[in-house]
């Protein structure tokens, strides 16, 4: 196994979460707005279409060598299990679910002969004899048949959860909630289901300029948008809350010049800041080429500085609230009790000010998670985002975007990007509302 | 007032320096001229010979800070820092490393920048605010529902795709505009009107939610009561006392960035090739040009400091409550 | 008599469907007169006034038989139809004028705007009226004013202002939801002459809503009793007062607290427990460019006093005066200077880990029972918070049976201690406070406004304990408050303190009754006192 950079934060990540779930088991004021999320259906939905991206992302982010190594490449679990898909290349585009390439060219039939006209695909719709007849009704069948299957599965899996249940909990799974989220699941689960059985006999959302399957490259590019989403938040959480909090609670010149060193890097237009950061990162790459022997290890290394740049940047907002908030807060008078009583000051700013700060966090994390993988998108397609070699959908779109030109247009790789980012993107926006509404005591009321 | 701002402006130096540190650090310290010489001549070839000679036809080759072998003053004024970031303060930006004088670069291109974000920034404005009006006029009802929705959508989808799908539609498909360039004059209508359109689009999402919040938020406070059991109609309270007070936050949330507009939109303008300073510096990362980089990091920064100032200028002239010390 | 200018019949108000504010209510206000609604907070009292106008807020539902004003049913009127009602024929004035006025619009412009709203005058008339008005509500200088915005207004010129707006529409009902209450009893004596002064210029009938016995008992002519969304009692007020029929309200006028008690405080010297001399507490003003410090702000200025030991010294005075800052500063939470010695030891000259350890001897509690309290925290570790910062080799079962010792002592359930703070109701936080500052065992509580948050019978109440852990523990309070009554209720001696200074003390009894200053008469001749003579 390979543990890449990104991979070793994402598995701290996963530790933190669980550490803090364990943590804050049981105490009231967590336990009151993650009910009220368990009860909204588009919190439940669009946490079920997250951890659906979430699965595939962790899957993608096991790294190891493959047994058989003859490239000397490093794939992911998920590369593994998507084998078929990422040696399927074709020569160059082909449209979803084509046989033949989207160009004509000069090919030689079976006899010798030449002709000028659209080649069949090496592997999309190969098991066709005569693709003019067949292709439509074949499509069906086998998505038919991939559904039947992924439903199957799902319903079985359903069916254990029933019978495992205590009573207790059944009556919990009778809430409509509940219901939609299990519906959703059903629907969610099949379709993929099917996509992926169809995948293996045609590209389902064809292929790139140089043959690559548009799909898997859709897919793959769930982690870049997850890693840029959670681990720059991870980066600049640490900062943000220290400074934010000592600012806030000391004031004086420890405020000055914390308030000196957010306005200094405010000052600087972020993406300006990006630009200059990953120009330095690329320089430093190139003069230390022998650090960075596989592609993958290289790009790694670029995602990885781009969270950190991306984080540099981002944490002057989260400190600027928490100031505002902790200088609030130590106005309030159980603070004022508590060093009437002569409780120290760090057990104060632990005790007192963080817990009454951390809805504050939780609710920027999961605003600014859809605003970075939209980030991400831009950043790539002005070339300081990740590395033009990765998978993500900025570079899709970057890569696509040239093609619009062409006449008929090839539109099926924006197409992919645009749904994979925007079902991404849209559940992350609908689930950040509810958090919010949540957590928020302006919103909802609750203290 | 007048002391108020002078003592903000006497503020705004530290600042600057600290930028200016900040980018000497990043693009001197980190890398050595040396790298980035060898990096701009590309990597195999490169003889000691030719990195020197780079050097010195882009007056990299003195001391980063501290020039020991010159005399008197020229110890502290032959160096990298002296000579190319103090210089920032005075706006002399010095020659790209492709040669162009910068500062007539960033005169001649911040117009069109202007050109494109003015009328977004001017025309987002009303636009969102109005919609936002009419979510909180409607609120509680179905149509509120509905905007939400749509404004949740509409900010879930990606600026990219916003400018492809309206070059591909209006552009292309209806071809009513261009779909991209520049002209001078008045003839750069018709090249405006397609940015400026998708500008304005691309923001009513996240804009009308945001507004959306500061309107509820004033709704719900006492005085609009007030104004309600004075006989007023909820049309007439919404506009005579809930419009005015959340303009406030509204206003100097848009002059922060007024200043900023020369800057333009990086994105925007490279995809409608507009020749504005988005696209300089697009081009500038592009060519990896460290100089332009550098100049346009200090000019962004030294506009946010003054959008800073006018700020809490603006904050005395709209809101009677405040005023400076 | 028959003829009543609002008639509620069977009146409830619905929150999200589900809780029950006001419950079927029926009751008649007649051309003239003064009638009293009053309650308790949450009652549902300002919910009812606010429903005649449908001015409720989104999630509210109303289900009435009738509101008639003039025989004409309101529930009738389209919301357009009712626009023409609010303002014109019935006046509004809210609690708090600082937030029901419109921050960013002239008082002027605020004014006629309800005079351009109802009726059709030139602008001239528009103008004379607006200054009619503002002489009405005794303004000075009402063409200046004019263009002022509220914030530049004193507190109770702000409600003069909203009763100049309320007064503006010549309405023949005037609401005024407690007009006073965030007012200083000065100034709410002022108010409370104006708006009877007014009503007999007019003629028109007032509609006050208080929770505040003793005034009603002064303005009202009729009187509502409230609880729990439910009218439990109405009456003429001298029957009210006089025989009060219904328990509730017997319970409401015995928990009122009396002036005449302070005659009945012990007069014997104790050894002083806390010194006091030449206390200050200056705030700078900074101007110009390097912000140089030009003038202090005297919020506490050179003040000298004692307490005794196992007694309570009151400190009186209005919002300002710098009564709550020399509280906190005595405990250094802010900075102060001047002599302060508690129990021999003397405090202003230690800092760091040594002030810390003599945090012991005085303790605080807070005017808001909900600020004053983590959020976060259960309530067992609120309260062993002080035990573990001073005694921090207490093991685990001893301050368990520390807390559970306290809450006994404070009267709550042993088993309060695993819950958090928003399940408990304000006078239940308020002992909890109570019992958090006695964990450390202090000689000397700062007590600052504990009461005025809470609703008069659960006043009653705290006041009680206090005295009852008086008794047994023998420690004395400095009871910070705005209340002359409660002073006489609670403190041996008092302080008047005025501008930062202290410009009488004396024992309670002498303070009171033989006032010397002209300002502590001032004072005392604002407190209203219950009038059972009608």
């Amino acid at each position: 196994m390979v543990v890449l950079w990104t991979d070793a934060l994402i598995y701290l990540l996963i530790v933190v979460i669980l550490a803090l779930g364990l943590y804050l088991r049981g105490k009231e004021h967590i336990k009151r707005p993650l009910q009220q999320i368990s009860r909204s259906k588009i919190g439940m939905v669009s946490l079920v279409v997250l951890l659906f991206f979430v699965l595939i992302g962790l899957l993608d982010s096991v790294h190891f060598k493959p047994a058989d190594d003859k490239k000397n490449e490093i794939i992911s679990l998920l590369d593994d299990w998507a084998t078929p898909l990422r040696e399927h290349g074709e020569k160059t585009y082909s449209a979803p679910f084509a046989t033949t390439l989207y160009s004509k060219e000069m090919m030689t039939l079976a006899d010798g002969s030449m002709q000028w006209g659209y080649p069949r695909l090496e592997f999309g719709g190969r098991h066709l004899s005569n693709p003019e007849i067949e292709k439509v009704p074949d499509i069906l069948q086998k998505t038919v048949y991939g559904l039947a299957q992924g439903a199957s599965l799902i319903g079985f899996f359903m069916l254990l959860m029933w019978m495992l249940l205590v009573e207790q909990h059944k009556r919990f799974m009778r809430s409509s909630t509940a219901k939609t989220v299990w519906a959703v699941a059903f629907f969610m689960v099949s379709f993929s289901y099917a996509l992926i059985y169809l995948s293996g006999y045609y590209h389902v959302f064809g292929t790139d300029k140089v043959g690559e399957d548009v799909f898997y490259q859709a897919v793959k590019s769930i982690r870049t948008g997850l890693v840029i989403g959670t681990l720059t938040t991870l980066i600049m959480l640490p900062m943000a809350i220290i400074f934010g909090i000592l600012a806030g609670f000391f004031r004086g010149w420890v405020d000055d010049i914390i308030q000196y060193i957010y306005t200094t890097l405010n000052s600087i237009p972020g993406v300006l800041l990006i630009a200059a950061s990953i120009l330095m990162v690329q320089v430093y790459m190139a003069n230390h080429e022998a650090a960075f022997t596989s592609v993958i290890v290289r790009a790694d290394t670029r995602l990885l500085f781009l969270c950190m740049i991306l984080g540099v940047t981002s944490w002057t907002g989260l400190c600027r609230l928490l100031r505002a908030e902790t200088l609030k807060l130590r106005e309030m008078e159980y603070v004022q009790a508590a060093s009437a009583l002569g409780v120290k000051q760090g057990a104060i700013l632990l005790r007192h000010i963080l817990p009454n700060v951390m809805h504050i966090v939780l609710i920027s994390v999961v605003l600014d998670f859809s605003s970075l993988v939209l980030a991400e998108a831009v950043l790539s397609y002005i070339n300081i985002g990740v590395d033009p070699t990765s998978y993500s959908w900025g570079n899709m779109i970057n890569g696509a975007r040239l093609e619009m030109a062409r006449e008929p247009i090839v539109w099926w790789s924006l197409t992919a990007a645009f749904v994979f980012m925007f079902a991404l993107v849209l559940a992350a926006n609908l689930f950040a509302d509810v958090v919010q509404d949540a957590f928020d005591p302006r919103r909802s009321g609750n203290e | 007032m007048t002391q108020y701002i002078i003592r903000r402006l006497l503020y705004s130096l530290p600042l600057l320096m600290g930028v200016n540190i900040l980018t000497f650090v990043l693009f001197f310290v980190v890398n050595s001229p040396d790298d980035m010489a060898r990096m701009q001549l590309g990597q195999k070839h490169v003889t000691g010979q030719s990195i020197a000679n780079w050097k010195q036809q882009h007056g990299y080759d003195v001391p980063l800070l501290w020039n020991a072998d010159a005399q008197g003053e020229k110890k502290i004024t032959d160096t990298i820092f002296y000579q190319k970031s103090v210089g920032l303060f005075l706006f002399r930006f010095g020659v790209s490393d492709s040669g162009r004088n910068i500062g007539a670069d960033i005169k001649e291109r911040a117009w069109p920048s202007l050109a494109v974000a003015l009328p977004t920034l001017l025309v987002g404005l009303l636009v969102n605010i109005c919609f936002a009006l009419m979510m909180v006029l409607f609120r509680n009802s179905y149509l509120e529902h509905a905007g939400i929705v749509l404004c949740v959508i509409l900010m879930s989808i990606s600026s990219l795709f916003y400018i492809i799908g309206g070059q591909f539609f209006i552009g292309k498909v209806l071809r009513l505009v261009p779909i991209s360039g520049y002209d001078d004059g008045m003839a750069a209508i018709k090249f405006l009107i397609l940015p400026v359109l998708i500008g304005v689009f691309s923001g009513i999402g996240s804009g009308v939610r945001w507004y959306r919040t500061l309107f509820l938020e004033e709704v719900e406070k006492d005085y609009v009561r007030t104004a309600r059991a004075k006989g007023l109609t909820e049309t007439q309270t919404l506009f005579q006392h809930v419009l005015p007070n959340a303009m406030i936050p509204i206003l100097t949330g848009v002059v922060v960035v007024l200043p900023l507009l020369f800057m333009g939109s990086l994105i925007m303008e490279s995809f409608f090739s507009i020749p504005g300073l988005g696209s300089y510096t697009i081009d500038a990362i592009n060519s990896q040009d460290f100089a332009i980089v550098r100049a346009m990091v200090f000019l962004g920064s030294v506009l946010y400091v003054i959008g800073l100032l006018l700020t809490d200028i603006s904050y005395t002239l709209v809101d009677p409550r405040v005023r400076l010390s | 008599m028959n003829n009543p200018i609002l008639a509620i019949r069977h009146l409830s108000v619905t929150f999200n469907h589900r809780q029950t504010v006001v419950d079927d209510i029926s009751f008649e206000i007649h051309a003239g007169e003064t009638f009293a609604l009053v309650g308790e907070s949450g009652s549902g009292k300002s919910i009812t006034a606010l429903s005649v106008l449908r001015l409720l807020p989104n999630n509210a539902r109303l289900n009435a038989e009738a509101v008639n004003l003039h025989g004409d049913n309101l529930l009738n009127h389209s919301e357009f139809e009712l626009c023409k009602i609010r303002g014109r024929r019935i006046g509004f004035i809210f609690q708090d004028p600082m937030s029901s006025l419109n921050p960013v619009m002239t008082i002027g412009g605020q004014i006629e705007e309800v005079i351009k709203l109802h009726f059709d005058l030139p602008r001239d008339a528009v103008k004379q009226r607006v200054l009619e008005l503002l002489q009405q509500v005794e303004i000075p200088e009402p063409q200046q004013r004019i263009k002022d915005y509220p914030h530049q207004l004193s507190g109770g010129q702000r409600q003069r202002v909203m009763i100049a707006i309320a007064l503006a529409g010549k309405p023949d009902l005037l609401i005024a939801d407690e007009p006073t209450t965030s007012l200083d009893v000065t100034i709410q004596a002022q108010i409370l002459g104006l708006l009877k002064a007014i009503q007999q210029q007019t003629g028109m009938a007032l509609w006050l809503i208080s929770h505040d016995l003793t005034l009603v008992s002064t303005m009202a002519d009729r009187v509502a009793v409230m609880q729990q969304g439910k009218i439990v009692e109405t009456g003429l007020t001298a029957e009210f007062f006089n025989q009060p029929k219904h328990p509730y309200t017997r319970k409401l006028l015995d928990a009122l607290p009396l002036m005449q008690s302070c005659l009945a405080h012990k007069t014997e010297e104790k050894p002083p427990l806390l010194q006091v001399s030449d206390f200050y507490c200056y705030y700078p003003i900074r101007k110009g460019i390097f912000k140089r410090v030009v003038d202090f702000v005297r919020a506490v200025d050179g003040v000298s006093f004692n307490i005794q030991q196992g007694k309570t010294l009151a400190l009186v005075g209005e919002s300002g005066c710098g009564k709550t800052t020399l509280g906190k500063s005595l405990l250094n939470l802010i900075p102060g200077s001047g002599r302060v010695v508690i129990n021999g030891v003397e405090l202003n000259a230690l800092t760091g880990e040594a002030l810390r350890k003599q945090r012991a001897n005085i303790q605080i509690v807070f005017q808001d029972p909900f600020s004053s309290m983590n959020p976060r925290m259960l309530v067992g570790d609120i309260i062993a918070e002080g035990i573990r910062a001073l005694h921090p080799k207490a093991s685990s079962d001893e301050r368990k049976a520390r807390v559970r010792q306290l809450l006994q002592q404070v009267d709550l359930p042993t088993d309060s201690a695993l819950r958090y703070p928003h399940e408990f109701s304000g006078g239940q936080r308020q002992r909890i406070c109570i019992a958090r500052a006695l964990a450390v065992d202090p000689k000397l509580i700062v007590c600052d406004e504990p009461t005025s948050a809470l609703d008069v019978s659960v006043q009653a109440q705290i006041i009680q304990l206090l005295k009852t852990l008086q008794q047994e523990k023998g420690v004395s309070y400095l009871f910070i408050t705005h209340d002359l009554a409660v002073v006489a209720e609670i403190a041996d001696d008092v302080a008047v303190m005025y501008q930062g200074k202290i410009i009488e003390q004396g024992s309670v009894a002498e303070v009171l009754t033989q006032p010397k200053q002209a300002y502590t008469k001032k004072l005392l001749a604002a407190v209203p006192v219950l009038k059972m003579d009608h």
